[in-house]
């Protein structure tokens, strides 16, 4: 009798008869939005497996979140950008605290992407008819690893400065396109304001944007194709008793976002993130050494010098990335048990140890050498010294005062321009207020006579603006007129 | 009554579907005060973790509110026989530092210090109160003359004409080992009573 409609296999809460959900059902399509989202079955039913990707999600959300709230302080300048973070960090209740989230949550966001793509790869869930749900994971990949590297300059300190440095020359090994890249990402030939802007660019607009459409764009098809289940599972057509995602894989997936955040704010709070000295270009001691998910290419790269390294720096990451790309296409048996597949299993457990273990060498051979070790702990040492000294807000000093010494002349002039008052309206020091215009730079507007005129018989824009005609004797008005020609 | 229902209903129209419903009933879900009792627990939980959460974030937020931003040091003026044997008002300028967020801004301000009949030192802010041009003082008429819109005051800074609503605004002063010392603040323009700016 009711066959046709889904919707009486799901249980109808009291809730959602209630007249105000009805009405606004009716209009929204809510609960058939959120029936949408909470009973999609899942052959074979829920599993532990599966919680990485709604774990991104929810780091993804996390991100987002005290990112903008990061953005009410930051200034992205070289003349700012360290002493707001520092200001974040020593200052503002609870600043060091988001700004670990945030900075820790990166950290989070990349093992738990490597994690679902394991995931993904070895239970073969890439197959079936899911090339473009792969390919958008694969985007997403690039993009956390772009934030991940867009979002370690901003704080300007002499880490982030030189692993960008760093991280920007590498680009610059690329054939043919190198030095333009380099120079594009950098805003100019060397690493400046110009490039902390263009990385800001980058870190909260233009990869933001993307991940948005793509994150959508992903969920979406992932939910067209459906949950592929266990290994032993059809990844097209599957025969496995299913189980509604409402309750088990919620409550697995909330359990795993518990742990994430607990362990975040724990971290947050016990062990914030610190903030090393301010960037000085001009240091060639320092030892740059990227984030720690970026220690393992670090390393790679010392294998690679000269002439050869194109092929550290292109060709070999190329043919990795060009296989990860057409993996679903190639790989077009239903078989999916890893131990089934032992060519995709080992290459990808491979690269995987691989990478660990250059990341391993990489802090073994900081150690090891001892000069290195070092200047390591040095640089520790000048970080634990910035952070605990007290925070020193910027000065802004009254505008042009220390500058340019006057001559006697207009020494007496600015003596004058105060008695009169004319600094009410124009500035102490001519800079202009709310009341008056500026005056630095009027001698290039008037010549000398036109000056004297306008100063003894103000024009009738400049007396409706309150200019009353300055009654002064002609020695006086040429001491006057000294100062104003000074205001350059 | 609906859950029944609907179960049964499933029972007999979709076949395939009935494992899914066994796998509910086996985890105790068609009982309906457990199943009710998960969903609190589990809105409840969610909502009580994002209100933990966002406390730091609204602290994070509401940080400049609870922050001064204009000083309230005391700015000295140096000794105060400097002031005691001229009877005309001396104008200074006094550097005052206001926290600007991460930024310490350093401004100048006009203040002129009175020495009144009895030999006691004042000291007004040379700020007209009607819109906020500098007065000045002019010996030869022996008043405060605002450039902008003629006000006109007293030695004593007493308003005598001209549009401002009121007297010239005094500003706290104290003597501290003979040097004479000022608070610095604004006050708001174009009302009777002065009020004081944050
Ligand atoms: S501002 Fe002083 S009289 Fe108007």
């Amino acid at each position: 009798m009711k066959r046709h409609h889904e919707h009486h296999i799901i249980h109808t809460s009291e809730w959602e008869q209630s007249r105000i959900m009805q009405w606004l059902d009716k209009r929204t399509g809510l609960i058939h939005l959120k029936r949408e989202a909470l009973y999609e079955p899942i052959p074979g039913g829920a599993r532990w497996a599966y919680i990485f990707g709604s774990g991104l999600l929810y780091i993804l959300f996390s991100q987002i979140v005290t990112g903008v709230f990061l953005a009410m302080y930051y200034v992205a300048s070289a003349d700012h950008a360290h002493t707001t973070i520092e200001y974040i960090t020593k200052q503002v209740t609870a600043g060091s605290f988001i700004r670990s989230l945030h900075s820790y949550g990166s950290s989070a966001m990349v093992v738990t992407l490597v994690l679902h793509m394991a995931q993904t790869y070895f239970f073969g869930s890439y197959k079936g008819r899911r090339e473009i749900l792969w390919l958008s994971g694969l985007i997403l990949f690039a993009m956390i690893i772009g934030m991940a590297f867009t979002g370690y300059l901003l704080p300007w300190d002499q880490k982030a400065f030189f692993a960008t440095a760093v991280g920007t020359n590498i680009a610059g090994e690329v054939p043919l396109i190198g030095d333009w890249l380099k120079s594009l990402m950098r805003g100019g030939t060397e690493m400046g304001t110009l490039t902390l802007s263009r990385f800001f660019v980058a870190h909260v607009f233009l990869i933001p944007a993307c991940i948005f459409g793509f994150v959508g764009a992903h969920v979406f098809l992932f939910r067209k194709a459906g949950s592929a289940g266990p290994i032993d599972e059809d990844p097209i057509d599957p025969k496995k008793p299913t189980e509604q995602f409402y309750p088990k894989q919620v409550i697995m997936d909330i359990v795993f976002a518990t742990i994430l955040i607990g362990t975040l704010g724990l971290l947050s709070y016990f062990s914030p993130v610190e903030l090393g000295p301010k960037a000085s270009p001009a240091d060639t001691q320092f030892l740059p050494r990227p984030e720690w998910y970026y220690l393992p290419i670090f390393q790679w790269l010392k294998y690679w010098s000269g002439q050869s390294a194109v092929i550290g720096i292109v060709i070999i990451p190329g043919i990795i990335a060009a296989l990860l790309v057409a993996l679903p296409f190639i790989d077009r048996r239903p078989e999916r048990r890893p131990w089934k597949r032992p060519i995709a299993s080992f290459s990808f457990a491979i690269i995987l140890c691989g990478l660990i273990f250059l990341g391993w060498q990489s802090g073994h051979e900081d150690s090891t050498d001892p000069s290195v070790a070092k200047q390591l702990a040095k640089q520790e040492q000048e970080t634990e010294k910035f952070m605990k000294a007290t925070f020193e807000p910027e000065t802004m000093g009254p505008p042009l005062l220390i500058a340019a010494p006057l001559s006697p002349d207009a020494a007496k002039g600015k003596k004058l321009f105060a008695d009169n008052s004319c600094d009410g309206c124009h500035g102490d020091n001519g800079q202009g207020t709310e009341n008056g215009p500026k005056l630095i730079g009027v001698s290039l507007k008037f010549d000398h006579d036109e000056m004297l005129k306008v100063l003894r018989n103000p024009t009738k824009k400049m007396r409706d603006g309150n200019m009353d005609p300055v009654e002064l004797g002609d020695d006086d008005m040429n001491l006057l007129m000294a100062y104003l020609n000074s205001l350059k | 009554m609906i859950e029944e229902r609907t179960d049964i209903e499933m029972l007999e129209t979709k076949p395939e579907q009935t494992v899914a419903i066994r796998t509910d009933d086996h985890d105790g879900h068609r009982d309906p005060s457990r199943r009710s009792f998960l969903r609190w627990f589990l809105g409840i939980g969610s909502v009580s973790v994002a209100g933990v959460l966002s406390v730091p974030l609204i602290r994070f937020a509401l940080d400049p509110l609870m922050r001064t931003t204009t000083q309230t040091d005391w700015s000295d003026l140096g000794p105060a026989s400097d002031f005691a044997e001229v009877n005309v008002p001396q104008k200074r300028t006094i550097s005052i530092t206001q926290m600007d967020g991460w930024r310490k801004v350093v401004m100048e301000k006009s203040i002129y210090v009175v020495k009144g009949n009895d030999g006691v030192l004042s000291v007004f802010t040379a700020t007209c109160p009607h819109l906020g041009c500098s007065v000045k003082w002019v010996d030869t008429n022996n008043q405060f003359k605002c450039p902008c819109h003629n006000g006109a005051f007293s030695p004593e800074g007493k308003l005598i004409s001209g549009p401002p609503p009121r007297d010239l605004d005094t500003l706290e002063s104290r003597l501290v080992d003979g040097h004479l010392q000022i608070r610095y603040q604004s006050f708001r323009q174009l009302v009777k009573t002065k009020e004081v700016l944050a």
